[in-house]
């Protein structure tokens, strides 16, 4: 009996998370398409969100592009296979590595900054001091951080898969000596403009996942410093997983034919 | 009789199982000042906020002007927190933007003035409250306590509210720099004219800046009475309480 209640009581838990969630989502798209529209506010996020990722995301999608080469290279290899290394570099990069590492790299980095920032405002009484200002603080503080993000991850996720196709290029040139213009010429003949934008898609919902969950656990962080820094935590992990569950979600449907 | 400026009847807000407010009846005239005393968690702060719809009661009705307030959004929550300036316990300073900013922040955002026009007021009402303009470009992180605390009391009154709110506005300060925001607050509440609704626990802060004191105590108002009054109150608690004594029907939660 007193397992079933505790089972009762975790149920009803994650269900009024699930709801408060769902509310808070609602309330922020809501505050997105109604005006006054702070462009000032959206660039200056862009800015954070974006701009200041390129350096990461791009390290890592030059990595990641290097390292695809040389496993497909050497898994080719067992049966005589190697030939297609810039195909798959190109397409695991364009469909999936570059929006997921991007989406990572940004849950890492802007989740936990937005989550630090508001639920900082949360706790020293600030976002109060919005509402007392006759000014909406998911308006003001979560809307233009969603739109940006938004924004922002489908540019960073093009640069970042140019950088892991150059990844990729120069493994396979200088290491493992593939001809470049046949490499790069395979590269271009066999890409399609679905493969980029499916990527750039999934980018764009990442992106809302980011400010989002970021937004969220901040606005719910109480009692001072640790539960800033357990906002914080939690707007990481919530971002990744969902990042990631989103990812297959969105791969079945892309290409649902 | 005039309109009360504010009114709660019956207010009840509890989190969870604890009840903070239980019954709150509590009126404040128009022009005048009302200090609400007691001690820390008894409820003060959520006093405020819930007239400042920051939180929402339970049960009660909460008047403003004898307009029902208590369930309104949107625009027409918008339109009376116009009404309002609020001081917090801890300034609630952004510290995102400089301080010309934070005292201008509620004429650019919630009123859509032009920035250049609203920087000018609110370097007008740094003055007010004894900053010059150098420190208009500061950020709110480079202040001392006392001086953020003027800041805060500057962005309350920029938009010359008809009431203003303070909470605990000398906790944290030194004897002087408390006296000298009681000064100030007196000063300006006075200039614009507004009602005044503060909570504190500082005796002195509160005899000073009231013309009436209301003692908050178990989710309610205890007792009540013009400033004078408060050495004859013959209440115990009340007693207790401004003499600071551990003895008495006082009992501290040592649970806030
Ligand atoms: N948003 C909230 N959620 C849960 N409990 C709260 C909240 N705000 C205040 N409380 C609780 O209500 C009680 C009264 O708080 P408060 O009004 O801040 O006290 P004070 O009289 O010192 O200003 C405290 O015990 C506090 O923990
Ligand atoms: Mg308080």
């Amino acid at each position: 009996m007193n397992f079933l209640a505790y089972i009762g009581r975790a149920v009803m838990t994650v269900l009024a998370q699930l709801g408060a969630l769902a509310i808070f989502t609602g309330r922020a798209l809501a505050a997105i398409v109604s005006p006054p529209v702070y462009f000032r506010l959206i660039l200056v996020q862009m800015m954070r969100i974006g701009y200041f990722s390129l350096p990461v995301v791009g390290l890592t999608a030059f990595f990641m592009g290097g390292v695809l080469a040389l496993q497909i290279y050497l898994g080719g290899n067992r049966f005589g296979a190697e030939a297609i290394v810039p195909q798959v570099v190109v397409l695991g990069i364009t469909r999936e590595l570059g929006p997921v590492i991007a989406g990572l790299m940004i849950a890492g980095r802007v989740a936990a900054a937005i989550a630090a920032e508001i639920g900082t405002m949360k706790v020293t009484e600030q976002i109060d001091a919005l509402t007392t200002l006759a000014t909406n603080p998911i308006k003001y503080l979560v809307a233009p951080r969603i739109v940006a993000a938004v924004v922002s991850m489908p540019l960073l996720t093009l640069v970042g898969d140019s950088i892991g196709v150059l990844g990729g290029y120069i493994v396979s040139v200088y290491s493992l000596d593939f001809n470049g213009p046949a490499y790069l010429k395979n590269t271009a003949d066999f890409l399609h403009s679905d493969d980029v934008t499916s990527g750039l898609i999934k980018a764009a919902v990442f992106g809302f996942i980011v400010a989002l969950m970021g937004c969220y656990n901040g606005f719910n962080s109480k009692g001072g410093a640790q539960g800033v820094g357990n906002a914080t935590t939690y707007a990481v992990v919530s971002s990744s997983i969902l990042i990631l569950a989103a990812d297959y979600v969105l791969t079945a449907l892309l290409f649902h034919k | 009789m005039t309109t009360p400026k504010i009114q709660l009847i019956g207010v009840k807000k509890r989190f969870g199982s604890k009840v903070v407010l239980d019954g709150i009846d509590l009126t404040v005239e128009p022009g005048s000042s009302l200090v609400i005393i007691g001690g820390s968690g008894t409820g003060k702060s959520v006093t405020i906020k819930s007239i400042l719809g920051i939180i929402r009661p339970d049960e009660g009705t909460i008047l403003v002007d004898g307009e029902d307030i208590t369930h309104i959004n949107g625009a027409a929550r918008d339109k009376v927190m116009r009404k309002f300036g609020m001081l917090f316990q801890g300034a609630a300073l952004f510290d995102s933007l400089p301080v010309w900013e934070n005292v201008a922040f509620g004429l650019i955002q919630g009123r859509g003035m032009a920035r250049a026009k609203a920087r000018d007021i609110a370097i007008q009402k740094l003055a007010k409250v004894g900053l010059t303009e150098d420190v208009a470009f500061l950020s709110p992180s480079e202040l001392s306590g006392g001086m953020q605390k003027r800041v805060g009391l500057a962005r309350a009154i920029a938009a010359d509210p008809e009431i203003i709110f303070f909470d605990e506005p000398t906790t944290g300060l030194d004897p002087i720099m408390a006296d000298i925001i009681n000064d100030l607050i007196i000063s300006t509440v006075k200039d614009v004219g507004a009602t005044a609704l503060s909570i504190t626990h500082d005796m002195v802060s509160a005899r000073k800046i009231s013309d009436k004191i209301a003692m908050l105590y178990g989710g309610k108002i205890i007792w009540q009475g013009p400033t004078g009054d408060i050495d004859r109150s013959g209440n115990p608690y009340v007693e207790q309480f401004i003499h600071g004594k551990a003895e008495g029907p006082i009992k501290m939660a040592v649970k806030a």
